[in-house]
């Protein structure tokens, strides 16, 4: 492999890539596109659970302001090493089932993927609903609103930038160690990396690089564009600023106008 | 040392022997002089990249600060590349850069990678929040802007900056081990070796010992760099007077 | 009517912000509760709709205890302004505006087309229906507070230094319009402000608080400018208090003195001929008062007419009803000595000089006395 530009290996990834024998399953290899499902289904499945407990966690301590040490004791969960702990799981659980099934490596995966999803997106759920003005949240008490008005009339709404992030960054987390599933063994995009490895096919090793990092960037995406959708442009700022501006300075104008002695 | 050793070894006896998960010490000392090689090469592979990645980091950061239209791309590209997951960029390092697969560089120019996406945004940010007064009345004492830089607007930057530069620090710690998996040397081996001896029955010694040094290094690093943030800000410990 | 029947509040670290306060604020006026920072203004306020509440005493809201009646519903009857509006951002100004009557079932619609109506009332073009509270300034953004509370129509307003963020200009702009449109809907309203000028401005009664929470003087504000009752009342409201509480003092029957005047169209040689001491007031066709001309200033460039461009502007004119204060003031401010006095219809009534004036005042305290 020392001979051969990166011109060559380039051209070599992308005749791997293209080549439609790669997709489909065949009686020996499993194709991308099955792979490639379910790598979409592990992250699926473990952001769903995380943005499960974390998102309705997050809504909680940011509205009663109780139990932030929870806040601060998923964040010391980032320093836990991803591949370690799906080791040590996987060696813990997998022995127990038996048989055709992978449940005994899906289960390890998928505690790890939510483990590593929960922080993110509990932080900053938290750390949304903790920076709303205090001033709204007053207004709104002081007009009546009950606890769950404000926290899904108010707090969440606003706090829906930060939500977002959150869950891109969770999601982004989880698409790239769901490949180190693939090291248990398990299936996923990960599996073209470690057996390219080992067969020391490095045009299917890099493709499955590629792969994974064009499924991050489109889920990525994706989700700006749901947060687009969803986040009111009173908060995105997307509002045309310049339309704005020009009417505020011909008020500030008139204002002026209006106070000026006679 | 040995005193410990001798109480571990009676605690799990026959030592070498124990897959028990608390046997981890025991299998460290059995195993010291590989182990201590790999933490070494993991601490450097987790430093190193984010050293060279803020050094890096810092003219960008500083240039889309002081022109704003820079400030957008320069946040959308780096964004792009972190969202590249840490495996991908270790394949994908060589065949661009034309290193052989498996180069001892692969590793941590794709690290770098990493801190410079994560670091420009975090010095832009830090920059921009050193308040406007602040900076206006350096510019009024006859500061050029060389020395605006380094002796006012850094200085108030530091918390911003050391606060990207834990989680880089502290991400690259795990993506490191990453790298282990794919055969490089350093505290994911471990992992690997955990997992090759666990056939047919579970062999935890290894697979602890790593989790345990790499949240160790994570959280030495991570107290390295508050404590020297605490040095660099002395004025951050002030009382407000009341 | 607001009764507030020895309240307190104790808060649980011990800090007493509220001292058995007694204190009546009556149906349809404005009770301004004045004091320095941390006197105990903001809580005492905010015991009225129970975002606190009192840990002794009692408050009566129309004789009816606010301590009985659930804490939502009671807030939903009483309108709430605070310093930074506190707007909704994710919502438009409509919707900012109608979120009451929408929480109270009130027909989308329907609470549109009123939040529309308000909008107007406040003085803000309808064009900002639609924009979000970043796209407006903090001024625009206070009406838009305004707005919201009084648009389910409340009969208590409650409002903590609604008018404190925002710069004197607009503030005083504010407080114009403020009491503009009390005067039409005669709310009950407290008002809380450390600003005595503010309190004096706008209360029908003006409560001053000390530290400790402590009621030091209910007045109404000519009365407590003119008999503060002891010296912390006296120093809060601070110097110049004797020539402030003359703007609370209509004059009532002024002896106006005749004043010759010309119009803007006379001939310079006309208004030469009619001058006093050199000094001659231009009037408009409608009999306005445009400014004095100065005869030593010559005619226009050229011609025998009045040179608009050379008249005097700068006093201030006083109303035939207008108070000591305002009448002195257009007295002190003219070039010529001789304050400007318009009738109602703001047409030229006389003048009157400073010597004059300081007669009045000293013939009233005579008579006081
Ligand atoms: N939640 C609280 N806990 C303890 N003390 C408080 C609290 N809120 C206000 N205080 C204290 O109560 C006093 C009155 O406060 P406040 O009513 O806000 O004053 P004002 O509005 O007149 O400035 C102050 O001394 C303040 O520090
Ligand atoms: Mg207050």
């Amino acid at each position: 492999m020392a001979t051969g530009g990166a011109g060559e290996m380039i051209g070599q990834v992308f005749s791997w890539l293209t080549d439609s024998a790669h997709w489909r399953d065949t009686p020996l290899d499993t194709g991308i596109t099955t792979q490639l499902l379910a790598h979409i289904k592990f992250s699926l499945i473990a952001v769903g659970i995380a943005g499960a407990i974390a998102l309705p966690l997050g809504l909680f301590i940011g509205h009663t302001r109780r139990a932030t040490f929870l806040v601060a004791g998923a964040n010391a969960l980032r320093s836990l090493p991803s591949v370690g702990l799906l080791v040590l799981l996987t060696v813990m659980i997998a022995p127990h089932f038996h048989g055709r099934t992978d449940v005994g490596f899906v289960i390890p995966t998928e505690i790890v993927l939510v483990l590593l999803a929960i922080p993110p997106i509990l932080s900053n759920t938290y750390a949304g609903v903790d920076n709303v003005s205090p001033a709204v949240t007053d207004a709104a008490r002081g007009m009546g609103m009950r606890g769950r008005q404000i926290l899904f009339g108010v707090e969440l709404p606003c706090s829906l930038p930060l939500i977002f992030s959150g869950i891109r960054s969770a999601t982004l987390q989880v698409i790239a160690t769901a490949t180190i599933a693939s090291f248990v063994p398990l299936g996923g995009l990960g599996r073209f990396i470690y057996d390219g490895l080992q067969q020391q096919d490095y045009p299917q090793m890099i493709g499955g690089g590629v792969l994974v990092a064009a499924l991050a960037l489109t889920a990525d995406m994706l989700l700006a564009l749901i947060q687009r959708l969803v986040v009111s442009r009173g908060i995105s700022g997307r509002f045309s600023k310049s339309g704005g501006a020009a009417a505020d300075a011909v008020d500030a104008a008139i204002t002026r106008a209006e106070v000026a002695p006679v | 040392m040995s005193l410990l050793h001798a109480v571990f070894a009676t605690a799990d006896s026959p030592s070498s022997a124990s897959s028990s998960p608390w046997h981890f010490f025991g299998y460290f000392l059995d195993h010291r002089s590989q182990d201590l090689s790999w933490l070494w090469t993991h601490t450097w592979l987790s430093v190193v990249p984010v050293i060279v990645g803020l050094l890096i980091a810092l003219p960008l950061g500083w240039l889309s600060r002081r022109y704003g239209w820079l400030y957008p791309p320069m946040v959308s590209i780096t964004g792009l590349l972190y969202t590249i997951p840490s495996i991908a960029l270790f394949v994908l390092v060589p065949p661009l850069l034309g290193l052989s697969s498996l180069d001892p560089l692969q590793v941590p120019i794709a690290l770098t990678v990493y801190s410079v996406a994560l670091l420009v945004r975090v010095v832009a940010d830090g920059l921009a929040s050193v308040p406007e007064e602040v900076n206006q009345a350096a510019t009024a004492i006859g500061y050029g802007r060389a020395r605006r830089l380094f002796a006012v607007e850094l200085p108030v930057a530091v918390p911003v900056i050391a606060a990207g530069l834990r989680v880089a620090t502290v991400s690259n710690v795990s993506m490191v081990a990453i790298a282990g998996t794919i055969g490089m040397s350093n505290l994911g081996q471990l992992f690997q070796i955990g997992k090759d001896l666990s056939t047919p029955t579970a062999y935890y010694p290894p697979i602890v010992l790593g989790i345990v040094l790499c949240v160790l290094l994570a959280l030495v690093l991570d107290a390295l760099i508050i404590l020297a943030t605490r040095l660099m800000t002395p004025w951050r410990r002030a009382v407000p007077a009341k | 009517m607001i009764r507030f029947e020895s309240a307190s509040k104790t808060y649980p670290d011990g800090t007493v912000a509220v001292d058995a306060l007694d204190l009546v604020a009556p149906s349809g006026q404005i009770t301004v509760l004045v004091g320095p920072s941390g006197c105990g203004k903001t809580t005492s306020l905010r015991m009225i709709n129970r975002m606190i509440d009192a840990t002794g005493g009692r408050i009566l809201l129309d004789d009816q205890d606010v301590a009985k009646v659930e804490p939502a519903q009671l807030r939903r009857g009483i309108g709430y302004v605070i310093q930074h509006a506190g707007l909704f951002p994710h919502r438009t100004i409509i919707d900012n505006i109608a979120s009451v009557p929408l929480m109270l079932g009130t027909s989308k619609k329907e609470a549109r087309a009123g939040a529309m109506d308000l909008l107007d009332r406040v003085g803000l073009d309808q064009k900002f229906a639609r924009r979000y509270p970043a796209q407006l300034s903090g001024g625009q953004q206070q009406r838009v507070g305004v707005a919201r509370a009084l648009a389910a129509d409340p009969p208590v307003m409650l409002m903590d230094e609604p008018f404190s963020a925002v710069d004197p200009v607009v503030r005083e702009q504010l407080q114009d319009e403020f009491l503009r449109l009390q005067s039409d809907l005669g709310k009950t309203i407290v008002f809380v402000t450390h600003d005595i000028d503010e309190a004096i401005k706008l209360g029908d009664q003006v409560a001053v608080l000390r530290v400790g929470g402590h009621l030091a003087q209910m007045a109404t504000p000519a009365e407590l400018l003119s008999n503060p009752v002891d010296d912390f009342v006296a120093n809060f409201v601070g110097r110049d208090r004797g020539y402030r509480a003359l703007g609370f003092e209509a004059v009532g029957q002024l002896p106006l003195e005749p004043e010759p005047t010309v119009s803007l169209e006379s001939s310079f040689a006309e208004a030469s001929k009619v001058a006093t001491d050199g000094w001659v007031l231009v009037l408009d066709a409608g009999r306005h008062p445009q400014g004095w001309l100065a005869i030593a200033d010559g005619p226009s460039a050229g011609s025998d007419s009045i040179d608009r461009g050379r008249l005097r502007r700068g006093g201030t004119v006083a109303s035939v009803d207008g108070t000591y204060r305002a009448v002195l003031d257009a007295a002190l401010s003219s070039p010529t000595g001789r304050g400007v006095v318009v009738g109602h219809d703001g047409t030229f009534a006389g003048t009157l000089n400073a010597t004059q004036v300081v007669a009045l005042i000293e013939s009233r305290a005579g008579a006081a006395s």
